[in-house]
């Protein structure tokens, strides 16, 4: 009898002494992923890539990407650095994504962490283009709009606004980022002469707002019209046998004559 | 006769040993021949990829001759390729793959299905020349065990790989992996994972012997349990074996060739064994030579007849 409850004395420590080590090997071991995979909000990722969450798990950090690259634009990323680990990546100021028309980085992706329903380049949104007005050229009133020019969808993608000035100055050219068009490839980015770039690539979560559905924008043509504002009608009274109300002596001509 | 832990050393396996130690030169080169090999094909498969990604090598004319890394790849735009390790790993994400990688998934585990599962860890893998450098310098300064673990632990992690696969939604062993690492970097561009080689270097050398491949690596472990299948093995001729041990002591992962074991079976039947060769390039006597599963059988059976 002794010995049996010894044995399964020993049986219990072993299995806590085992659960121990599968905890705490298991919970460094969360902790890593998930300091990793949370690295750095700010990696750029190639045309087609899924939202950041499906990219994690989709991508197995092969490269063929990186090598179907003709622009050597796509890196990966390498460990220990801000970027979560093996996976492509490109810096626009560096090597911008020159938009191919045949998506061979997306082609080469064997496990569809680049969504092969991404059919037309121009529809692949990397990031998106903000501009810092207060360091832009234009925005301070000289003649630049590089960004604007190199924009492989100008006039779409950025857009130039006029404004003009006194009549001794020539008139200001505004760049317009316009998200709708923006494919966050960074060639303005790369093209922006200032020191440091005032027009660079952001991932859209960083940049972009939402407004919330519970807005109407009634003067623009595109909100669709969910309520007609008809002006209030009462209901017509139920007839009654009931005799009129009796009213005050006095008021009649106010309440019921034309003035 | 002295009694040695269950084995009794015979007189002629004290011969089979001092056999060994007398070789002559050509013939201490050419046990050498699957460590070479080896070498070459490992050298082999990494220059491929890195000529591939770096000097644009392309077969045929403006396709890439073998794009990728270990984890998945494209071998002259035609063969995918692709570690069933990872795949299931992203499987177990939630992930819907796509029918590239599965195909490239099945013609790897075919592969090694056919060739043996750990030949990947003995041959391919890149972090097997770091493991070998540090337990052959472990073996040559003689560093005593300082700590024991049991082999098992690495299915443990095995395990483990899967379950926090499904638990944190990314692949946790592709996440952490030194192989990975080590050639992404490689093929890629240096981040820090040399420290983690610089790690399982060490730890190899002063803390535990064969420490990462033979306790703790997942992947080895997967390819293990792969590679029981396997058609190439290594033949146990059990009529001329003098039981003189020189095959356990380079063996990376002595417990298979437990001599009663592979007497019943006539080969080394575990599938933690990698086929790295070392065994056969140095028995004494010729007991074991890599051979093919089906004919094994008949070659020991005339073997024991001729001994008769």
């Amino acid at each position: 009898m002794a010995e049996q409850s010894v044995s399964r004395r020993d049986f219990l420590v072993k299995a806590a002494q085992g659960t121990a080590m599968a905890a705490t090997g298991g919970l460094l071991w969360v902790y890593l992923l998930r300091q990793e995979a949370r690295a750095h909000p700010f990696a750029l990722r190639p045309p087609g890539a899924l939202t950041e969450k499906d990219f994690n798990a989709a991508c197995i950090k092969c490269g063929q990407c990186v090598v179907s690259c003709p622009y050597d634009t796509l890196k990966l990323a390498g460990s220990g650095g801000d970027l979560p680990i093996g996976m492509p990546y490109f810096e626009p100021r560096k090597i911008p994504c020159y938009l191919c028309p045949d998506i061979p980085c997306m082609k080469a992706c064997p496990t569809g962490a680049l969504s092969p329903e991404l059919k037309n380049i121009n529809d692949s949104r990397m990031g998106l283009a903000v501009i810092d007005l207060e360091n832009c050229l234009s925005w301070k009133g000289l003649r630049c709009e590089i960004c604007h020019r190199e924009c492989p969808l100008k006039g779409k993608a950025i857009t130039l606004e006029m404004h003009p000035r006194q009549l001794s100055k020539h008139a200001m050219f505004y760049p317009i980022v316009n998200s709708d068009a923006c494919t966050g490839c960074g060639i303005c980015e790369k093209a922006c002469p200032t020191t440091e770039a005032a027009i660079r690539i952001l991932p859209h979560s960083m940049v972009q707002g939402k407004i919330g559905e519970h807005y109407r924008l009634g003067w623009t043509f595109e909100t669709e019209i969910t309520q007609d504002f008809k002006p209030y009608e009462a209901p017509a009274p139920a007839p009654s046998d009931a005799p009129p109300p009796k009213k005050a002596p006095g008021m009649d001509y106010l309440n019921e004559g034309g003035l | 006769m002295n009694d040695l832990g269950g084995y009794s050393v015979r007189a002629d396996a004290l011969a089979s040993t001092e056999k060994l130690h007398k070789r002559s030169i050509g013939a201490r080169v050419w046990s050498w021949r699957y460590i070479v090999l080896r070498r070459i094909v490992q050298v082999g498969v990494l220059l491929l990829f890195i000529g591939t990604a770096h000097w644009a090598w392309q077969y045929p004319a403006k396709t890439p001759f073998l794009s990728g890394n270990l984890s998945a790849s494209k071998f002259i735009g035609l063969i995918p390729m692709a570690d069933p390790f990872a795949t299931l790993q992203i499987f177990l994400t939630g992930h819907v793959l796509q029918q590239e990688v599965l195909i490239g998934t099945a013609i790897i585990f075919g592969f090694y299905l056919l060739l043996g599962g750990r030949v990947f860890c003995a041959w391919v893998c890149p972090v097997n020349m770091v493991t070998d450098l540090a337990g052959w310098l472990r073996t040559k300064l003689d560093i005593r065990a300082i700590v024991h673990l049991p082999r098992s632990v690495r299915y443990f992690i095995l395990a483990a790989a899967l379950v926090l696969s499904a638990v944190t939604g990314v692949a946790a062993f592709e996440w952490v992996s030194p192989v990975g690492m080590m050639h992404r970097e490689i093929i890629f561009g240096i981040g820090f994972g040399f420290l983690a080689l610089l790690a399982i270097f060490l730890f190899d050398l002063l803390i535990l012997k064969n420490g990462w491949c033979g306790h703790f690596c997942p992947l080895g472990a997967f390819w293990s349990l792969v590679g029981k299948a396997g058609l190439v093995k290594v033949r146990f001729d059990k009529t001329n074996c003098t039981h003189c041990g020189e095959c356990a002591k380079v063996c990376p992962e002595p417990q298979v060739l437990n001599l009663k074991k592979i007497e019943e079976r006539g080969m080394v039947f575990s599938g933690e064994c990698s086929n790295c060769g070392r065994c056969t390039a140095l028995c004494p006597e010729g007991s074991l030579a890599f051979d093919l599963r089906p004919l094994i059988r008949k070659h020991n059976a005339r073997a024991e007849q001729s001994a008769v």
